[in-house]
């Protein structure tokens, strides 16, 4: 038997191989550059970052190439390689409203200052298959305005809170804490909650978002601001005691306006759910925006009857680095646990088996 | 009997089991319930009537220790004699008196039972957790408690979801009932059954109070379940208790108007 | 042993020794030294993402990185198996990240990392055992909030335990839980021994080793430390009872040890071979030995 340990090595190096050849395809085909991937797939790049939680567009376009397209296997990747960099400092808040936008609309009113800029969207494309991409060739780029400039563009939100309709994020200048190093505990506090919310699976929340829509746990959002663009970083060192900028990143913001009726000592108001994803990331932020309204239930003293409502259920069931391991590991050997329940199941039909013919001794 | 015994029977019966004083929990104006005051006595049955939306309910709730009163107080006098306030207790106290000495049966029993494992595990958990681990004695009492409220022994490995209504009913009766507690609270026990098994049940709940001489406090929107359990009532409207008494004398000459209206609307028995 | 002593045998270049920093390291310590004070307490510890998917042993491994020091020797088994591709794979990983000696052979190893097994061969107090755990809390079945699961151990709320045991009884006549058999550690915590057989439940039981058990993904760890009582869960008259096998290893031919079976040909043949492939090992070269 001892043969078989050499055999396990040599069957995990050849696996690799035989990935590392997948991933490759037919090698008359020109290897895929993790620039192109970089440049050409930048809405799969915002997602690996996202999920991965680590902004650089580069390493999350090489996870991408590594793992041969799967999106799930590249922000495992990308995470991999996040927990083992060394933390210099948590960031000053963004600053959203200085935001360089390349899109902002809002569902809430026809027109506001700045106006509503749609940007790069899929939104009113018609989605027919474009054989013009098919063909070979180089395609021309687009023609866009270089000169193009926007007036400033406020937050719609702030306007509500201006009237007193919204109550005002204050932030409490407590030290935010970092899910990534001290594990969640419950109930969890709402910085707790958007760490895991933005590190969430996409899918999941969306899922989530739109069970809210359908009535598990109604809370009547609507978009109230979709923002994306590049903001600055800045970093205040301690031996230094100014900020200073670390560079731009793009994200995309959305601030879902919910309707609240009142109660519980609160006035009737508008109440909000709040989404941020690292690039565009549109539909990621929305969803996040709608959970973390959800998860607000007990702030507003509402019945939770939404899974989207149980703070534990979708906290604990977000992550899909942590899901996808825990279902993969089924395909671990379990042959220890295996045989335990079929010497019980063999006992159980045993007695079962024994039983009537007992019974019919005593007839 | 010999006179301390005689004597200490006495103070035993003399003194309140349970005492309630100005307990108020408000969701919105005259929604939930205020200023709510009483004395529970050993043995005695405390009926709540009001129509939905009265307030009995939350009230069952602040009383049982489901949920904090906003203010008021809840006391509750042990087995050993000593007072606990409910709402100052830890919650480990809160706890093992709500598995030992006190029991609550809902109106759904599918909220009282463990509808995955059987009528005898149904029965033995609460001695189970007091930490009975012979498994022949928890089958003993099982066997015992379906007797006592008339389910055939027989069944006793049977899930509860095989059973109809009314015995699920008493299935959560005899689970609550397994740990002699002193103090059951329920919450319209009889609301969701047909008025045959209503008999039965109501019967069979008054003959369990007197023989074990258990307080009671039972919430009903039923006079006549209230007529033949309650040996006092409180009338509920709006928050608030509008009249409080012996069961016959606010039912056979209730004072406050909305007392009067609530009697003249059902037939009497 | 420091850092800078630990890096130079460190053989993957641009990682610490046994991969985690030593920042990391000593968060995890400092959760094991709880755990060993309170013995079968569920310590949350921050979980580090591994470059293992999650519950394929990255609580185990996390374990293992912080308490390996270079003169350790380690062994890794799988289904109590050195050669199953798991196993393979966690010990490689140590071998490349850390440098340091491995082996199969019980007696040799200093810290033994295992998925669902105890080995047959009795430990002793110089050993580690660092159990891979993928659901730490015991009581997740019968009540899926965590919440309400603390709380349950805090108050010692164990009662509903029983009510499974017992129902098991009442429909099978014996009890049916058959791994991950729920024990109590020093008449406090109920605890879950990871989804090992019940059969190994008794080598827990007032072991010289100290056990330590890390759940990645749940981001929690607990312990038994050296000669703790360790009892699990049963009835007086349905005492715990451990799988008994009519056939004997086909190889080695041990009566008392864990078997699996095998199925060896087309028409289901079965032949029943030890789990601990060490353990069987020895008494094979015993044998030849013997023989001799």
């Amino acid at each position: 038997m001892y043969v078989a340990v050499k055999g396990g090595e040599r069957a995990i190096d050849n696996a690799h191989l035989l990935l590392a050849k997948k991933r490759r395809g037919d090698t008359s085909i020109p290897e895929l550059s993790v620039e192109q991937v970089r440049e050409q797939m930048p809405l799969a790049v915002a997602r690996v970052m996202s999920e991965g939680s680590l902004y650089d567009p580069q390493l999350a376009a090489l996870a991408i190439k590594q793992a041969a397209g799967d999106l799930m296997e590249a922000i495992f990747l990308l995470r991999a390689y996040r927990t083992t960099l060394p933390r210099f400092g948590a960031s000053a808040a963004l600053d959203t409203t200085q935001m360089q936008l390349t899109r902002r609309i809002s569902a809430t009113f026809k027109d506001l200052p700045g106006g509503q800029l749609l940007g790069p969207t899929f939104d009113y494309s018609h989605r027919l298959l474009d054989f013009a991409l098919l063909a070979e060739g180089e395609q021309p780029g687009p023609q866009v305005d270089p000169q193009a400039e926007l007036s400033p563009c406020p937050r719609v939100l702030d306007f509500f809170a201006e009237e007193g309709l919204m109550a005002r994020e204050v932030d409490d200048g407590a030290a935010v804490p970092d899910i990534t190093r001290e594990p969640l505990d419950f109930p969890a506090s709402r910085a707790q909650r958007l760490q895991a919310l933005a590190r969430g699976d996409e899918g999941f929340l969306l899922a989530l978002g739109y069970s809210t829509q359908r009535g598990y746990g109604r809370n009547h959002p609507f978009a109230g601001e979709i923002r994306i663009g590049e903001v600055e970083v800045w970093l205040e060192p301690e031996e230094l005691g100014f900020a200073v900028p670390l560079g731009d990143i793009e994200v995309t913001e959305c601030e879902m306006v919910n309707q609240f009726v009142g109660g519980k000592g609160i006035d009737a108001q508008f109440t909000r759910g709040y989404g941020l994803a690292f690039g565009y990331a549109e539909r990621k932020a929305m969803g996040m925006a709608l959970v973390d309204r959800s998860l607000r239930a007990a702030e507003y003293a509402e019945e939770a009857q939404g899974p989207a409502q149980q703070e534990e259920f979708v906290l604990m069931h977000c992550d899909n680095v942590e899901a996808a391991g825990f279902v993969s590991h089924l395909k671990l050997p379990h042959y220890v646990d295996f045989q335990s329940e079929l010497e019980l199941i063999r006992k159980l039909r045993k007695q079962t088996c024994e039983q009537p013919a007992a019974e019919e001794q005593r007839v | 009997m010999s006179a301390a015994e005689k004597l200490h029977l006495h103070s035993e019966t003399a003194q309140p089991l349970f005492s309630v004083r100005d307990l108020t929990h408000l969701y919105g104006p005259e929604k939930g319930c205020q200023g709510v005051s009483f004395d529970l006595y050993p043995g005695e049955v405390l009926g709540i009537v009001g129509e939905s939306g009265s307030g009995k309910s939350t009230l069952l709730s602040l009383l049982s220790g489901r949920c904090p009163p906003d203010r008021g107080s809840v006391s509750y006098r042990d087995s050993e004699g000593n007072w606990l306030d409910l709402y100052s207790a830890s919650e480990a106290q809160r706890r093992t008196l709500l598995r030992t000495e006190w029991g609550f049966v809902e109106q759904n029993p599918r909220d009282g039972l463990r509808m995955g494992v059987s009528a005898g595990a149904n029965i033995g958990e609460r001695l189970m957790a007091q930490g009975v681990r012979h498994y022949g004695e928890l089958r003993a009492a099982g066997i015992d408690w379906l007797q006592q409220v008339e389910i055939d022994p027989l069944r006793i490995d049977d899930l509860p979801r095989t059973f109809s209504g009314g015995m699920q009913q008493r299935l959560q009766i005899a689970r609550n009932l397994v740990s002699s507690p002193r103090l059951i609270f329920m919450d319209e026990p009889t609301g969701g059954l047909d008025v045959s098994v209503q008999a039965r049940l109501l019967d069979l709940l008054r003959g369990l109070v007197r023989e074990l001489d258990l307080a009671v406090v039972i919430v009903t929107h039923d006079l006549a379940v209230a007529r033949l359990l309650a040996d006092r009532l409180m009338v509920m409207r709006r928050s608030h208790v509008v009249e409080a008494g012996l069961t016959d004398q606010i039912l056979d000459d209730p004072q406050h108007p909305y007392s009067q209206l609530l009697v003249s609307s059902v037939l009497q028995p | 042993m420091n850092a800078q002593a630990q890096t130079q045998y460190a053989t993957e270049v641009g990682y610490n020794f046994a991969y985690l920093d030593e920042q990391t390291k000593r968060m995890i310590r400092r959760g094991l030294l709880k755990a060993v004070a309170i013995p079968g307490y569920q310590v949350p510890f921050g979980g580090r993402e591994m470059p293992l998917p999650y519950g394929w042993g990255t609580g185990g491994m996390q374990l293992t990185a912080a308490i390996l020091g270079a003169e350790d020797v380690l062994k890794v088994i799988d289904q109590g198996a050195d050669d199953t591709t798991n196993a393979v794979s966690i010990r490689r990983f140590f071998a490349r990240t850390a440098g340091v000696k491995t082996t199969t052979r019980t007696p040799e190893a200093t810290v033994i990392q295992t998925r669902h097994r105890i080995p047959e061969t009795p430990l002793n107090g110089d050993q580690i055992m660092v159990y891979q755990v993928p659901i730490p809390e015991p009581l997740r079945f019968i009540e899926p909030s965590e919440t309400e699961t603390r709380t349950m151990h805090a108050l010692e709320d164990y009662g509903v335990m029983h009510v499974k045991l017992y129902e098991d009884i009442a429909t099978f006549g014996h009890i049916a839980t058959s791994y991950a058999y729920p024990v109590t550690v020093d008449a406090r915590y109920v605890m879950d021994p990871s989804p090992i057989p019940k059969f190994d439940n008794p080598k827990l039981h007032m072991s010289p080793a100290l056990m330590l058990f890390g759940a990645g993904r749940e981001k929690r760890l607990y312990a038994v430390p050296p000669f703790t009582r360790v009892v699990s869960l049963d009835f007086e008259d349905h005492p715990f009872e451990i799988q008994r096998w009519d056939e004997c290893c086909a190889f080695c031919g041990s009566q008392d040890s864990y078997l699996d079976e095998l199925i060896v040909d087309d028409a289901g043949t079965k032949r029943f071979v030890c789990s601990d492939t060490d353990y069987c090992m020895q008494r094979r070269d015993l044998e030849e030995e013997g023989a001799q």
